[in-house]
């Protein structure tokens, strides 16, 4: 499933905040590969930079010194058009609050992406519909967020997310802000996404559900990858654990 | 899918997918007035009343010139010998007369109270728009995830701030003229109503909806460039 070609590089991503007269590190150095179509979670405790991380592997926020390379492309050597259009052809984005614009219904939300990439406003609808098909919500699509349930709403922003035919889908916190059932429906989807679609999907999460369905697991912790694992490796270490209380 | 990564997209390319078409963009800056049309009505308001006071004091200022000719010129037809005074041409003559030491300083006081009337109304815009764009910070950080370039979103806000300040400076220069002609009309009577007042009304309704406009436009700009220049994570943090 994984080719061996990477969709996104990091070399030695660094990261600092200053408040006040204090300088904060969130990011300390994090060279990370991923490879094309592979679904990976990002993990750490709240505070370990996971979502600085997030922020600068989608080309939200400029890191203090490193480099990102999205297809081998160098974000940093990027000018403000290029960088929208990667944002808009190359990049969606899933957020733990959802983000949709509330003044929009589900199917005008999912074409947003559309109409900024320059499609017709039929393709884009066209779009749109088959989009809002696919993540199971397409009787809802004259609805506004505000009548969505938070599950709802996170397949609105799943299917806007995919709009432009992204090769990466960003999700932070996917399902942070979902109860148990509706979190695993996410999950569920966005690995059948993953699995259908081919999209690379990289998720900044603290929710142990996604481990199950990662190809591989990145641990971040004080702002440097503490280990990466494979999902193989963690499943066996399962079965360990499982194997010693039987006795 | 895959396939998008082989060839790099021309800049020329970029450049004209990356354009929100006029059209579009106008019908997403209604759309986006009609949809919250709560904070709409009370931007709105801020400016309509600024407007609203603005006009009062000028159309005011040309009453009071107004009156100022009728009785000078009952004054000229009286003391001709072509009028018969009546008894609140009587009043009005003596009372100008002991005005007209005053009269300076009225048209001083009404041009004062004109310019208080316009920073009155620039702060209410000010305001109201600032704090229509602070609110949508997050809306802004997921419109330039989406792709939404810094100039595309201080376009729409242009858009909207302007058609919000048209309308809001037309409804409140008709608020401030209908109040101050009512007014007038009961003591001045029919009489003021001529050509002049017309001309004046449409003068004054033009400049104050000019200004308006501007002045909403104006107090835009500052921002909706901060709020577009923001990085989109640092907009997507902001919690209101």
């Amino acid at each position: 499933m994984a080719s061996q070609e990477y969709v996104v590089r990091t070399r030695g991503l660094m990261k600092q905040y200053t408040m006040g007269n204090q300088t904060v590190s969130a990011l300390n150095g994090v060279d990370l590969d991923i490879y094309r179509g592979e679904y990976v979670s990002i993990m750490g405790p709240s505070g370990s930079g996971k979502s600085t991380l997030f922020n600068a592997i989608g080309g939200l926020d400029k890191p203090t010194s490193g480099s990102v390379f999205i297809n081998d492309v160098d974000m940093a050597q990027l000018d403000a058009q290029e960088l929208a259009y990667l944002r808009c052809h190359t990049i969606g984005y899933i957020f733990q609050t959802f983000n949709l614009i509330p003044v929009m219904t589900a199917l005008e939300n999912v074409t947003l992406p559309t109409v900024f990439a320059g499609m017709s406003t039929d393709d884009g609808i066209e779009r749109g519909m088959e989009l809002l098909n696919l993540v199971g919500l397409g009787d809802r699509y004259h609805h506004k967020p505000s009548e969505l349930s938070g599950g709802q709403q996170q397949r609105v922003a799943i299917a806007r997310s995919l709009a432009n035919h992204p090769s990466i889908v960003l999700a932070d916190e996917p399902t942070g802000n979902l109860d148990l059932k509706t979190g695993t429906e996410i999950i569920e989807l966005l690995k059948h996404l993953n699995r259908d679609q081919g999209v690379t999907i990289i998720s900044a999460t603290h929710d142990l559900k996604m481990v199950d369905v990662s190809d591989r697991i990145v641990w971040i912790r004080d702002g440097v990858i503490a280990k990466i694992e494979a999902r193989e490796d963690i499943e066996l270490k399962i079965g360990e654990m499982e194997g010693e209380l039987a006795h | 899918m895959n396939s998008k990564s082989s060839a790099p997209p021309s800049r020329s390319e970029i450049k004209r997918q990356i354009q929100l078409p006029f059209r579009k963009a106008v019908e997403i800056s209604i759309k986006s007035i009609r949809i919250r049309m709560g904070r709409s009505i009370i931007t709105a308001g801020g400016i309509l009343l600024g407007i609203a006071f603005f006009s009062s004091v000028r159309m005011s200022a040309m009453f009071a010139d107004i009156q100022n000719e009728i009785t000078k010129d009952r004054k000229a037809r009286i003391q001709a010998g072509t009028l018969k005074p009546t008894e609140k041409d009587t009043k009005l003559i003596a009372a100008s007369a002991v005005d007209a030491v005053e009269e300076r300083g009225a048209a001083n006081r009404l041009k004062w109270l004109s310019i208080m009337g316009l920073i009155v109304c620039t702060v209410g815009i000010a305001n109201a728009m600032l704090m229509s764009v602070t609110e949508r910070y997050k809306e802004i950080g997921t419109m330039k995830c989406l792709g939404a370039l810094d100039s595309l979103i201080v376009k729409l806000f242009f858009i909207e701030s302007c058609l919000l300040g048209l309308i809001a400076s037309a409804l409140g220069f008709v608020l401030g003229w209908l109040a101050v002609s009512v007014v007038n009309l009961v003591v001045l009577g029919l009489e003021a109503f001529g050509l002049p007042f017309w001309l004046g009304s449409v003068q004054l309704g033009l400049f104050a909806v000019a200004m308006g406009t501007a002045l909403t436009f104006v107090a835009t700009i500052a921002p909706a460039i901060r709020a577009a220049q923001m990085p989109p994570a640092a907009a997507l943090r902001v919690e209101i």
